[in-house]
């Protein structure tokens, strides 16, 4: 088989035997980042040198016999992720040229465990889009339809994945900005826990909604990925102190005797019939294996996109603050006075929807708003999270379809923000809950891939990966790559 | 409309944002939307719901008041141009 068209655990196993050297497996990733993704602008900043520095020492510590888990894999991240010395825009004019003087943790993390980094991939502006047509560096392309978006905002993470420039890439997910990407690109995203993955040198966005996670080919390598990445860091004050199973031991288990809750209001409204279908199937398929589908009530879920629309925009508006022109990042010329120059430093470094995030934001936190939107969406928050537990108490995970319907045109949401919005309406409700989901390929629907998703409990990962990883035995999906990227 | 020319100058104020007429202009129908479509959160009862603090109901860890980062002030400062004597340089503030 082609290297390029192997799974992360496959280059893993080949690199063990001996079947190839991680400099060879990173050139030929290197090649095809150069040679494709002209078609697709998944990519920000390709590393090349600094990937093959790394790729012949993971080689050198091979034959020493010092493999860390992750030891001469290639890797993309999202530019959200600090990386020093290394460019890191997220995919703003506001820091186009900001250098970071450190790693994020989950950089650092991933790097210790002997990866080799191919460079840094396109997103929305600050993680705020649905379909990556935010970006300052351009919308990234879907591979499996040049003129439809990846989706957003690990828009380039899930692309590069899915057209094979790189088997797994890291993403960030505040409201399905790792799941929604992932299910119209064919991959495989998983968003673990609020608190489960570090967030220090994650550039924020929504504070109590980010998490970071995955995009991968397969389930098997979202588990290798989360057990690298996982745990507790004293740099995130938000970081969850408690211990990381071993993920890639526990996709194995039986699923047997499991139930899966499927919500009655996603399948009354909302989809695609196309769509549905596709995630009905993977549910009888679910039931060959032993795993009961029962049908559950989320009473409040339909209030999770306005929620979402409230609480996100608030925190965004007070992180994107630090952004003053000051200290690092877009720099206004020729100002009058302190305050013109930090307008225009503003004005002119970020780009409509962050503006508009950042204004909605803004008044929903100004006097006398404070409790009609701020405090409100917290309470309708508090009763999602409650719907979620009660839930739980009758089903092991909850499966719907990732997103109402396969990726969309360029171009055809890009004016009206609540049209856009609502295509995160099944995964909002994880973030806002702060819940671990992943989403699945389950199907095409107009040669476009489909995903399904499954959320579970807090801390509930390793049930979902082996659900995740069942499936996957069972059925072909994730292994369907984009013709004109084989 | 919900939000008026002026109330949009004033929000893009508070957050310190230059916008262009044109800009404000799409700003008002936009925002304005935005803020139609959350207002039905206002219909939802949340008498005695208290609101969300962490999804996880964890609170806050406390650290021990230790200096732990060393100075790396001229490492930091090598992301802007506009520094002197390790001072972040600013339009004047006071005449």
């Amino acid at each position: 088989m082609d290297i390029h068209l192997k799974t992360l655990s496959e280059l893993s196993r080949g690199l063990d035997n001996g079947e190839f050297t991680s400099l060879e497996v990173t050139k030929l990733f290197l090649d095809r980042i150069a040679a494709q993704d002209k078609k697709l602008n998944s990519f920000i900043t390709v590393t090349e040198s600094e990937a093959l520095k790394a790729a012949s020492e993971a080689d050198k510590a091979r034959s020493a016999g010092k493999v860390g888990p992750l030891n001469g894999l290639p890797i993309a991240h999202k530019d959200i992720f600090c990386t020093q010395g290394i460019k890191t825009t997220c995919g703003s004019k506001m820091l186009n040229s900001f250098i970071s003087p450190y790693d994020a943790t989950i950089v650092k993390k991933i790097s210790n465990a002997g990866a080799v980094i191919l460079g840094k991939c396109n997103m929305d502006e600050f993680a705020m889009g649905s379909s990556n047509e935010t970006s300052f560096f351009g919308p990234v392309k879907n591979p499996w339809n040049l003129e439809c978006t990846p989706g957003g905002s690990s828009g380039g993470s899930a692309a590069s994945v899915a057209a094979r420039l790189t088997p797994v890439s890291t993403g960030t997910d505040t409201g399905g900005s790792i799941r929604q990407p992932a299910a119209l690109t064919g991959t495989v995203g998983l968003k673990p826990t609020y608190g489960r993955v570090s967030r220090y040198g994650m550039i924020a966005f929504a504070s109590s909604l980010d998490q970071a996670g995955v995009i991968t080919r397969s389930v098997e390598d979202a588990a290798r990925m989360l057990s690298v990445i996982a745990g507790f860091d004293k740099r995130d004050s938000t970081s969850i102190d408690c211990p990381v199973p071993d993920y890639l031991t526990g996709i194995n288990k039986s699923v047997k005797d499991l139930r899966i809750g499927v919500v009655r209001q996603h399948f009354e409204k909302d989809s695609e019939e196309k769509t549905l279908v596709a995630i009905k199937n993977a549910l009888s398929e679910f039931k060959s294996l032993g795993v009961e589908v029962v049908e559950i009530d989320l009473p409040n879920i339909d209030l999770s996109v306005p929620a979402y629309y409230v609480v996100a925009p608030a925190e965004c508006s007070s992180n994107l603050s630090r952004f003053d022109g000051v200290r690092f990042g877009h720099r206004a010329k020729n100002s009058k006075d302190l305050f013109d120059f930090y307008c225009r430093s503003r004005g002119e470094g970020f780009g409509d929807e962050v503006k508009r995030r950042i204004m909605t934001g803004t008044y929903v936190l100004s006097a006398g708003y404070y409790d009609a939107y701020y405090k409100k969406a917290q309470q309708v928050r508090q009763l999602i999270a409650k719907d979620f537990k009660e839930a739980f108490s009758k089903v092991d995970l909850i499966a719907s379809p990732t997103t109402p319907s396969p990726a969309f045109k360029i171009g055809e949401k890009l004016n009206d923000p609540i049209k856009m919005y609502l295509n995160d309406i099944y995964t909002i409700g994880a973030n806002l809950a702060g819940l671990p989901a992943m989403s699945i390929p389950c199907g095409f629907v107009n040669n476009l891939p489909i995903g399904m998703q499954l959320v579970g409990p807090h801390f509930s990962e390793e049930v979902l990966l082996r659900c995740g990883h069942k499936y996957q035995k069972e059925t072909a999906w994730h292994m369907a790559c984009p013709e004109a990227f084989r | 409309m919900s939000l008026n020319k002026e109330q949009v100058q004033h929000i893009a104020m508070l957050a310190r944002l230059n916008l262009s007429d044109e800009e404000c202009i799409e700003s008002v129908a936009k925002l304005s939307k935005i803020v139609d479509f959350v207002n039905q959160l206002s219909a939802v009862d949340t008498a005695d719901v208290v609101p969300m603090a962490h999804p996880l109901d964890a609170s806050q860890r406390l650290r021990v008041d230790d200096v732990t980062e060393t100075d790396r002030r001229d490492f930091y400062q090598k992301n802007t141009h506009e520094t002197k004597n390790g001072f972040y340089l600013v339009p004047k503030v006071i005449d």
